[in-house]
């Protein structure tokens, strides 16, 4: 394998692994043991060790999301050990490596806790309230038609950085994990300030802003306490200046809007 | 329900509301420790009670007084119902959880602070402002009601000092999140001012509680019982044998 440590020692581990087998049903915490896990591997990979070894067992493997395994598209979500994507700063679970353990720890796994986030199944949670969050509001309306041309419409480089740094958030729900109040502001914020802070999504501002926090409350997120939880485990590092955006944005479209409901 | 009603009840609305009547009520504390300064004074708490006499019958002040009644109002009000919303949005909850790892243990146990401050507010607002207010109380030189000598007998108690410097404690951390919080709710965050804002009421918070605190400990301390102040360090030794025997 490139880029492995030949030295390095196998691990031993103990897990605790929330089990649910569906949504209706209760759960628990069950205790498994995986053996001779590489340091080199990422914390998914361990988890496949682990379903691999159940499979032969005939006992039912372990579910929990993911999908390109390279930190880009949001779908793992894991609670490591009482922490969003677990112990590392900036950090999906699945660009997350077993080297951050230590031999013979015990680690607990759980799935995201929010009521808007009702648990599918063992690790996997239903997250579709973020679409429809999206939904409310998350877009902007173009009218199809040729293509537009490069730089047609002038953007100045501070604010185009602001917006894509708005646009890194990859909707994974570590700030719901992480937020004491289940709150989703910090995922909401993202994508109100990403737009808003363009020419293309300022046209439908006022409406987006007042559908999406109407949308968020609905879901039964909680509110936000400024608390920070969310940006100290975001794995793309948004900050909690969005959530102050979202509030001018939310105030202003209240006072200014012509939606008098 | 009418936009005004949807957008106060929404979950960032009832954060604006507690972010205004949480500054507002960051601005009478420092009219009353100003005010209270003047306990300081070593003339027999004569200047005190003016201003005492100016506070409780001033129209002016008299009309403000409701204002701070609503702004306590709502700050509580708020804060309960903020609370109830935050708890249904997790019912189940985690088997680890290690919110120390990316919080301060003040902005996360800010009902608790706030609890703390309300049962003391009940308390002080009974013992004093009830008191200056409804009953009657012996009148100095001046003729003006002698408000000092209630707060001297109160603070040769040395449960009611406890009571106190617990009590500021919980306002000191209250306010240590509450005013950096205040401003990121109204959406008042900016990479240019915010730390100015945050190390501000940092700052805030310790030297309002810390002055609060101040009273009574010197009361307590430093003063006899007629609220005059000692001076020489063997009288203050001897003062406090008495006070602890």
């Amino acid at each position: 394998m490139a880029g492995s440590n030949p030295n390095a020692k196998p691990m031993n581990l103990t897990l605790r692994v929330w089990r649910q087998p569906n949504h209706q049903a209760s759960g628990q915490i069950v205790e498994y043991k995986v053996n001779e896990i590489s340091p080199d591997m990422s914390f998914l990979e361990m988890l496949d060790v682990l379903n691999e070894d159940l499979l032969h067992k005939g006992q039912d493997p372990v579910a929990f999301d993911h999908d390109c395994r390279e930190g880009i598209c949001g779908s793992c979500a894991l609670f490591i050990n009482g922490r969003s994507h677990g112990p590392e700063k900036g950090t999906t679970t699945c660009q997350l490596h077993m080297r951050k353990f230590s031999d013979g720890e015990t680690i607990t796994i759980e799935p995201w806790r929010a009521n808007a986030f009702p648990v599918n199944k063992d690790l996997s949670v239903d997250r579709s309230a973020f679409d429809r969050i999206i939904q409310a509001g998350g877009y902007v309306s173009v009218n199809t038609g040729g293509t537009p041309d490069g730089n047609e419409i002038p953007i100045p480089k501070d604010i185009s950085d602001r917006a894509f740094e708005a646009a890194t958030c990859i909707g994974c729900g570590a700030c719901v994990a992480a937020c004491k109040n289940a709150s989703a502001m910090l995922f909401v914020s993202a994508k109100v300030s990403q737009l808003a802070l363009l020419p293309q999504g300022q046209v439908e501002a006022q409406t987006r802003v007042e559908n999406m926090v109407a949308r968020m409350d609905i879901e039964g997120f909680g509110a936000c306490s400024n608390i920070g939880s969310c940006a100290a485990e975001c794995p793309v590092g948004i900050s909690l200046e969005n959530i102050a955006i979202l509030n001018r944005e939310f105030l202003t479209a209240k006072v200014v809007s012509n939606n008098m409901a | 329900m009418n936009w005004v009603t949807k957008t106060f009840t929404s979950s960032i609305g009832r954060k604006i509301i507690m972010s205004l009547t949480g500054l507002f009520l960051c601005t009478f504390l420092v009219v009353h420790l100003i005010g209270n300064f003047q306990l300081f004074k070593n003339d027999d708490g004569l200047a005190f009670n003016v201003y005492s006499h100016f506070m409780g019958h001033n129209p002016v002040i008299r009309t403000i007084e409701w204002g701070l009644v609503l702004g306590f109002g709502f700050h509580i009000y708020e804060a309960l119902m903020l609370t109830m919303r935050n708890k249904s949005a997790r019912s189940h909850g985690y088997d680890q959880w290690e919110a120390k790892k990316n919080s301060e243990w003040t902005s996360r146990n800010m009902g608790i602070l706030g609890s703390i401050i309300l049962v003391f507010l009940i308390v002080h607002l009974y013992n004093f402002f009830w008191r200056a207010r409804f009953g009657t109380l012996d009148p100095d030189i001046n003729k003006n009601d002698d408000l000092y000598r209630l707060v001297v007998s109160s603070f040769h108690q040395w449960w009611y000092v406890a009571l106190y410097v617990a009590a500021q404690a919980s306002l000191g951390y209250h306010l240590w999140h509450g005013f950096r919080s205040g401003f990121q709710t109204l959406g008042l965050n900016h990479r240019k001012y915010m730390p100015l804002i945050t190390n501000f009421g940092y700052a805030f918070a310790v030297l309002v509680s810390a002055s609060f605190a101040s009273m009574p400990l010197y009361f307590y301390f430093f003063t006899n019982d007629e609220g005059a102040i000692i001076t020489s360090a063997p009288a203050v030794l001897q003062h406090l044998l008495v006070a602890f025997n």
